[in-house]
């Protein structure tokens, strides 16, 4: 199907009837139209009747002053006519046999006519190709210059009549000299651009036809043409923000800097995936190179990076936060919202037992033990190890759902059941009920290590082949309550089946018959990405001293909101393993310094609320006065 | 010429509100938070950021402003409006600490 058919394919569906090669008889009607007819005698009702045949030059005034006219014009290269006191331009002009009807040509003509009235004779008219876009809501098509091929010239033609789409490269030797696109048009400029320079595409020209980003996939040294995309590009899905907002507000506040256009945008202000486009989008407008990432330093009240920053805390034996900030030089006394929660955490992680944590510089989730939701309200997540659970544990959370109105049960993702819409005042009774049940904090709110997530294995599965469940009930009671720079979630898989969903996961473990494949550095967030394999061990008591090892690797060097996934891929997954299986002596120190660790963290914070009174202020609102 | 009175009424001791914390005073047009910053200064707004409606006293306390708990985003709490780029603003309340007695100046009905 050619572009033609497929236009009129697409215009049939939204109600519009052709009737083409007919020659139009008569139209009916007496006090008024009622349709047309036409020669081979097919019929139309119509109300109303436009005659449109195009443009048609009115040449009459030339014919008399005896000018050559074919269908218009005839005009030469200098826009002169045969009369040479006479010049012509535009659509009624007709050059080496064409009439053109849009405006950039006749501006070119323009220019040479009045260069030689001007008395000039250097500058000549040579057509230009021209490109055009139809513009009809939902239907893209776009043609520029040669639309078919003559003589020594070949077509390339892509039909996916599926799709409804269709695309042509009319091609003379190594150059294309013709397009037409029909549903996809977005790589109709580049194309275009193609034509007008005369580029030779010899090199790509097998792949041309399948737009831009194949040719590109190959060449990766060719730039993407931020300018060419049109401003209606969406660049920021988390945001909704187009390619003209955010040039638009670049000019019209100044923007230089990659994180102003963020802050004032809000492009890539949520996951950042879409961050190195916007870096284009700003390198694009301002006509500049714009740095890449550099390393970054804590937040804006210091210029130390992550890394300087903990290397200090442990070699300087900084053990309060006021220490790191008056060692470094902080630019503010008390630190800021960004700053203070990562020292919080790089102070406690160097200096367990003996940091007293800040509670007051971690954020609400952490504070007090819940997730905050969009209403104000909280969630509770109870722990259950392993995503296992009991009968008393149920009815416990049946009877609180029940006695506190709580709004939603639901299973979470890490098999977990979560209450929803729990008030702040509320949260310590509800806390004391679970606890009384045997229920403890699941962490569910926290940087922290969140859910092992296990299939049942060996234990009943027809393919497992080993506990998964009590393997995964072991990892849980092993890192509970331990603070990580961002959230760590672990899985155990009994088989490669994978139900537990082992692979994205920050430690992930798949059992086989001999024995459990160690994975890490896996994410099912907003970057899904795959586990990297560690290897294989044997027993389930080297899991453990791996999983605490890689955890405590992780929570020494990496930085503060890093997932493992991000961090791994900065320091590679041969660091990871040169650290944990080469040196199996520095494995072993990781894993007991892990452990020292959970003897301070592994407290019961919501025992502490419900029943002891911690924070209590915290929990209830003062007294009305009116 | 209208004149505003303002009925000057103790909400709470300064020593109710835990450094860089918050309380929440209930009242009949909204919630008001009432915040202790690190210099021990009083500031007292409504409970409601301008982005989303966020409960600020939830947030971190830094200097004289705070972090909306759900958006991050800062709002002065000596002017009562978010640090830029973001724009909007927050109704702040007079308050004055006197013996250790927080006051909070309300609109005289």
């Amino acid at each position: 199907m050619s572009a033609g058919k497929l236009l009129q394919h697409d215009l049939t569906e939204r109600g519009i009837s052709f009737f083409t090669n007919g020659q139009t008889e008569m139209v009916t009607g007496t006090d008024r139209v009622t349709g047309g007819k036409l020669a081979d005698g097919r019929e139309a009702t119509a109300d109303l009747v436009v005659v449109a045949i195009g443009i048609r030059p009115d040449t009459d005034l030339a014919r008399t002053a005896g000018l050559d006219v074919n269908r218009g014009i005839v005009v030469g290269d200098n826009m002169g006519t045969t009369d040479p006191d006479i010049f012509a331009v535009g659509e009624c002009a007709e050059h080496r046999g064409q009439c053109v009807g849009l405006v950039a040509p006749i501006w070119d003509m323009a220019r040479v006519c009045a260069h030689h009235l001007a008395g000039g004779d250097a500058m000549l008219y040579a057509a230009q190709a021209t490109a055009t876009r139809l513009k009809i809501t939902g239907i893209d098509v776009y043609s520029a210059g040669q639309l078919a091929a003559g003589e020594d010239e070949d077509e390339i033609v892509l039909r996916d009549r599926r799709r409804g789409a269709y695309r042509k490269l009319v091609m003379r030797g190594g150059q294309v000299i013709g397009t037409v696109l029909y549903g996809n048009v977005t790589d109709g400029d580049w194309y275009f651009d193609t034509i007008k320079r005369g580029t030779d595409v010899s090199d790509i020209a097998d792949r041309m036809i399948l737009g831009r980003a194949a040719t590109q996939a190959v060449d990766v040294a060719t730039p993407l043409d931020i300018a060419a995309m049109p401003d209606d590009t969406q660049i920021c899905g988390c945001n909704g923000v187009c390619k003209g907002a955010i040039v638009d507000t670049i000019k019209a506040r100044g923007l230089t800097t990659y994180d102003e256009v963020k802050a004032h945008t809000k492009a890539s202000a949520s996951c950042g995936t879409c961050a190195p486009l916007v870096r284009e989008v700003l390198a694009a407008t301002l006509g500049i190179e714009v740095a890449g990432p550099t390393v970054p330093t804590v937040c804006k009240c210091t210029a130390c990076t992550h890394e300087e920053v903990r290397a200090a805390i442990v070699s300087q034996s900084l053990k309060t936060q006021d220490a790191v900030r008056q060692a470094m030089g902080w630019t503010t006394s008390g630190g800021c919202a960004s700053c203070r929660p990562a020292l919080n955490y790089y102070v406690l992680c160097a200096w367990p037992g003996e940091y007293q944590d800040e509670s007051r510089s971690r954020f609400i989730n952490e504070r007090v033990h819940a997730n905050i939701q969009k209403d104000g309200t909280y969630s509770v997540i109870p722990r259950m190890w392993g995503g296992t659970t009991t009968a008393v544990e149920l009815a416990a959370i049946a009877n609180v759902a029940t006695k506190y109105d709580i709004a939603e049960v639901k299973v979470t993702g890490g098999q977990r059941l979560a209450l929803y819409g729990v008030k702040k005042q509320d949260l310590p009774a509800v806390w004391g009920e679970l606890n009384d049940a045997g229920l403890v904090s699941g962490h569910a709110y926290g940087k922290a290590l969140r859910t092992v997530k296990t299939c049942v294995g060996l234990e009943w599965c027809r393919f497992g082949t080993q506990d998964s469940t009590t393997l995964g009930k072991r990892r849980e009671r092993m890192t509970w309550g331990n603070w990580t720079p961002h959230e760590f979630k672990m899985a155990v898989s009994g088989c490669p089946r994978n139900c537990a969903e082992a692979t994205i996961k920050d430690f992930g473990v798949v059992c086989v018959d001999s024995g459990y494949e160690l994975l890490v550095a896996g994410n099912g967030g907003i970057v899904l990405g795959g586990t990297d394999r560690l290897c294989t061990v044997a027993t389930e008591d080297e899991v453990l001293e791996y999983a605490a090892a890689y955890m405590q690797l992780y929570r020494e060097e990496a930085r503060y909101l890093d997932r493992t996934a991000p961090w791994v891929e900065r320091v590679g997954i041969e660091y990871v393993r040169s650290r944990l299986i080469d040196d199996a002596h520095g494995r072993r120190a990781l894993h007991q310094r892990f452990l020292f660790a959970q003897s301070f963290f592994q407290d019961a914070p919501w025992a502490e609320r419900a029943k002891q009174g911690v924070d209590a202020s915290e929990f209830q609102p003062l007294a009305a006065r009116n | 010429m209208s004149v505003t009175t303002l009925d000057w009424v103790q909400v709470c001791r300064l020593d109710d509100i835990l450094p860089l914390g918050a309380r929440v005073l209930p009242a009949a047009k909204g919630e008001i938070a009432i915040f202790r910053c690190s210099d021990d200064s009083v500031f007292a707004v409504r409970n409601r950021c301008p982005h989303k409606h966020g409960p600020l006293s939830e947030g971190i306390v830094h200097g004289h402003k705070i972090a909306c708990p759900l958006h991050n985003w800062v709002i002065d709490l000596e002017t009562g409006e978010a640090a830029a780029p973001d724009i909007g603003c927050m109704p702040k309340l007079p308050v004055r600490v006197e013996d250790g007695v927080v006051w909070l100046g309300m609109v005289a009905a």
